[in-house]
């Protein structure tokens, strides 16, 4: 027996080590290949309108991208973990809509209790809870198709939205309300600063922590995951949990922008949320891709979103070249990187 | 890591994995009857049985997946922890299965270390210290695989490896192996036996379980064997002669199935070759051919015969297009058929009863008649191709007839059909449009007894009348409608029985890889 491991030397340490160092800088790069394209983008921008390239219109890129970011980060969660929530969008709207109508006086179409602007804060998050807490249970323990339910869920929600002031906006709201939508620290918008540590925050806790590399796991193989003991509803519920705290999030970030709530706040939000997380390398089968990737995918649609303002289409048409252009991306991400677009 | 350094052989070590008279029921199945036995440290115990012995059962038992009615489980000595405490349980045993149970997206080191702590008591992942502490593991035990590859790209045989490194990197000392080489090549086989080699050193007990018997005499130091739920043999394998065992598998005395299969009267005439095969070689997951060339012809029933993944379904699969053979013709009725194009040789006249059948066997909420007439469309439709269902009613009526199906109405969807009435909807499909050579993998399995006289009825009904038929089959039974048997073992044609009536024990031997004349 020992002699036929002869034939086969152990191999040595060190070109382990080197392939393991190419195979992550591969992967490194396979996240970025959208970064090309955000380039080529750049310099589309500038030639199409000189005002592209300054301070406050970029930061009006970030701004914009900023809520769409935080709902990004929640399905891409939902994602690795191999399902899905369309309601994230109804969340959005639905969720900064309660706490609003809480606080806001009986003039600019609130309910007149005129409540703290804390308490209306308290309550964004909590709709957000609840609403991802039912949507958790019933995907997971009650095994609902996680497509029509939460589809039905989102037309809910957004008819809740609207039925509930007849499509009026809410609108006066204090200062604590639409604080991180409005203001800015060291002249960057509260929303970006949120929104790139809420990036941050989730790509460490999915490489670092235990329960992230576990989500990874569960949407790899579900199977094996449950047989290495990881407990898979539990953590695939608090996803769905934590993905709705941040579409709330998200949904206070754009209430603070427009300083108002209106009844059509987050309105086909989600297919834009799909789109950046897909174009950034989250399978829709769960278990691959990373926040970077995501991120690169939020950029990409906020600049085209942006460029396409500046380069004065006719509004009616923006919808058609948006979609246009997500098919391109995903055209080019599947060609430069990866076969997983 | 901590490798246990047992010197010397002690006086009677614990086993590491023991099943003390355990007996466990299915509601009217006795599934394992009072059986004993007992793995030690160090040792390679071989377990073998055919499908339905009980093995399946025994494993669930010993990894704690569901618990004995009688009788108690022990782990290296003490009594097994409850159900409900996996922790436990992986600590001591860990079963290998044919499913893969590896996480694709996820490295080698993540996957050996899968749900435990890297850093300590911390909820964190130290990637540096997981890194290097599987490729220590993997370096003590001889395993070479790079713990930074991603496991998408591994083979089957690596992810065997990073399962048994994941069972010892937890601590277990017990691992049950459940047909590790039922998909590996040749070469494949020697690593793993290697390794299996090593593992005895290193103090692990394993368990291995195979239908093949020439593994368990390389391999293994004691071999027990199950039938009908009863372990019927247990010794050293050099004390059991490969006779014995086969004779203990297949079972003697007072025989519940006859000894002899019986079959058909040979017919004299032999008709014109409607299915060749030369030289075919595939490359397979569910079991790759190489070099099998065979032929059939009109009136002809031949028998494939194999275990699973002996490829024997896979040279199905080639010859009905579904599978791209690596080289090698298949001609059926003298014309070539060309790979790859399954409605190319359905339109040649071949029927075709899949593996499968809910997958590809029928439309589970079409109804019966509509199932049964799915191929056969164009003889019932009118001009402009709209469909006469008086017609389709007629021809699936005589269907319904001739293999005894039994519906409510011909609209019933066959969804709600028993498994055996299931079958004959597939089987009848295949015959309905007068098929002059019928593919059939395994058209009996899981059915009633009196289904399958009809179903094996409706085939030898067929092959009467000049149908050729090919028969892939593990089950015996359905051997009896052959007037030809060819064995494959590993992929290659391993013996050919051209006399009826077929001998139990040489079938068997032949098909579990053995050329010992019983």
């Amino acid at each position: 027996m020992a002699e036929t491991t002869v034939e086969r030397p152990p191999p040595t340490a060190r070109p382990m080590a080197r392939r393991g160092i190419r195979v992550l800088v591969l992967n490194f790069f396979r996240e970025l290949t959208l970064v090309p394209v955000i380039v080529v983008l750049l310099i589309a921008g500038a030639i199409v309108n000189p005002v592209f390239f300054t301070a406050s219109n970029l930061i009006n890129v970030a701004e914009g991208g900023a809520a769409l970011g935080m709902v990004v980060v929640a399905e891409s969660l939902i994602l690795l973990t191999g399902k899905f929530d369309i309601s994230l969008q109804g969340t959005f709207g639905l969720a900064a809509l309660l706490g609003a109508w809480l606080i806001a006086p009986k003039s600019s179409s609130g309910l007149g209790l005129e409540l703290s602007p804390w308490l209306g804060l308290v309550i964004v998050l909590l709709v957000g809870l609840v609403v991802g807490t039912f949507n958790g249970m019933l995907v997971i323990k009650a095994n609902f198709n996680a497509f029509i339910f939460t589809l039905a869920m989102s037309i809910l929600l957004t008819g809740l939205q609207l039925g509930w002031l007849g499509g009026q906006t809410v609108y006066a709201l204090p200062e604590v309300f639409i604080y991180i939508g409005s203001e800015s620290w060291f002249g960057i918008p509260v929303a970006v600063w949120i929104t790139v540590v809420t990036f941050a925050a989730a790509a460490l806790f999915l490489r670092y922590h235990r329960i992230g590399r576990a989500m990874y796991a569960i949407g790899g193989n579900l199977e094996a995951a449950r047989a290495a003991g990881i407990q898979v509803d539990r953590i695939r519920i608090g996803v769905f949990m934590v993905a709705s705290v941040l579409a709330a999030v998200g949904g206070l970030m754009q209430a603070g922008r427009v300083t108002a709530v209106t009844a059509g706040q987050g309105s086909n939000l989600i297919f834009g949320v799909f789109a950046a997380a897909v174009i950034g390398g989250i399978s829709l089968d769960g278990g691959r891709g990373r926040m970077v990737g995501a991120l690169t995918g939020v950029i990409l649609l906020s600049l085209v979103t942006n460029i396409l303002t500046l380069s004065q289409i006719s509004s009616t048409w923006i919808d058609a070249v948006d979609g246009a252009i997500i098919l391109i991306a995903l055209g080019l991400a599947k060609l430069i990187g990866t076969e997983r677009a | 890591m901590e490798r246990s350094s047992s010197t010397g052989p002690v006086a009677d070590p614990a086993p590491v994995g023991e099943a003390d008279h355990v007996s466990k029921s299915f509601g009217e199945t006795r599934a394992l009857v009072d059986v004993a036995l007992d793995v030690r440290p160090g040792e390679c115990h071989g377990l073998v049985g055919r499908n339905g012995a009980g093995k399946s059962t025994l494993v669930s038992l010993l990894t704690g997946l569901s618990r004995p009615d009688r009788g108690s489980i022990r782990l290296a000595g003490q009594p097994a922890p409850s159900l409900t405490d996996r922790g436990a349980w992986l600590t001591k045993v860990a079963c290998v299965y044919q499913r893969s149970m590896v996480v694709p997206p996820l490295t080698v080191a993540e996957n050996v270390f899968l749900n435990r702590p890297t850093a300590g008591r911390s909820s964190l992942v130290n990637w540096r210290a997981m890194r290097a502490r599987a490729r220590d593991l993997m370096l003590d035990w001889g395993f070479d695989l790079d713990v930074d590859q991603e496991a998408a790209r591994l083979t089957v045989e690596q992810r065997q490896v990073v399962e048994i490194a994941r069972a010892l990197s937890i601590g277990a000392r017990f691992l049950i192996l459940d047909e590790p080489t039922a998909s590996l090549e040749k070469a494949a086989v020697e690593r793993l036996f290697e390794r299996v080699r090593r593992l005895r050193e290193g103090g692990v007990g394993v368990l291995y379980i195979s239908h093949h018997l020439e593994e368990i005499y390389e391999i293994c130091d004691r071999v027990s064997v199950l039938r009908d739920g009863e372990l019927v043999l247990s010794g050293g394998v050099r004390d059991v002669p490969q006779g014995n065992l086969v004779a203990a598998m297949v079972g003697t005395g007072p025989p519940k199935r006859a000894t002899e299969i019986e079959a058909v009267k040979k017919t004299g005439a032999q008709g014109v070759s409607r299915l060749q095969v030369d030289h075919l070689s595939v490359l397979s997951r569910a079991g790759s051919v190489a070099d099998v060339s065979l032929s059939v012809r009109a009136g002809e029933c031949v028998g494939l015969v194999g275990l699973d993944g002996s490829g024997t379904a896979t040279v199905a699969d080639a010859i009905v297009g579904l599978v791209k053979p690596r080289s090698g013709a298949v001609s059926i009725n003298g014309a070539s058929a060309r790979p790859g194009k399954v409605d190319a040789a359905l339109r040649r006249g071949v029927g075709y009863v899949p593996q499968d059948r809910h997958a590809r066997g029928f439309a589970p909420q079409l109804g019966v008649a509509e199932n049964l007439t799915l191929a056969v469309f164009d003889r019932f439709a009118r001009s402009f191709g709209i469909v006469s269902f008086s017609k389709r009613d007629a021809i699936a009526k005589s269907m319904v007839e001739k293999l005894q199906i039994v519906a409510q109405s011909l609209a019933q969807p066959v969804s709600s059909l028993s498994g055996g009435n299931q079958q004959k909807v597939v089987v009848g499909r295949a015959l309905a449009p007068d098929p002059s050579l019928l593919v059939a993998v395994n058209p009996t399995v899981g059915v009633d007894v009196a289904s399958k006289e009809a179903l094996l009825d409706a085939l030898g009904h067929a092959r009467d009348q000049g149908v050729a038929i090919l028969l892939v089959s593990d089950d015996f039974e359905d051997l009896r409608i052959c007037t030809r048997l060819v064995v494959m073992v590993r992929g290659r044609i391993a013996a050919e029985f051209d006399q009826p009536p077929w001998d139990r024990q040489r079938l068997i031997a032949a098909v579990e890889g053995l050329d010992v004349a019983v």
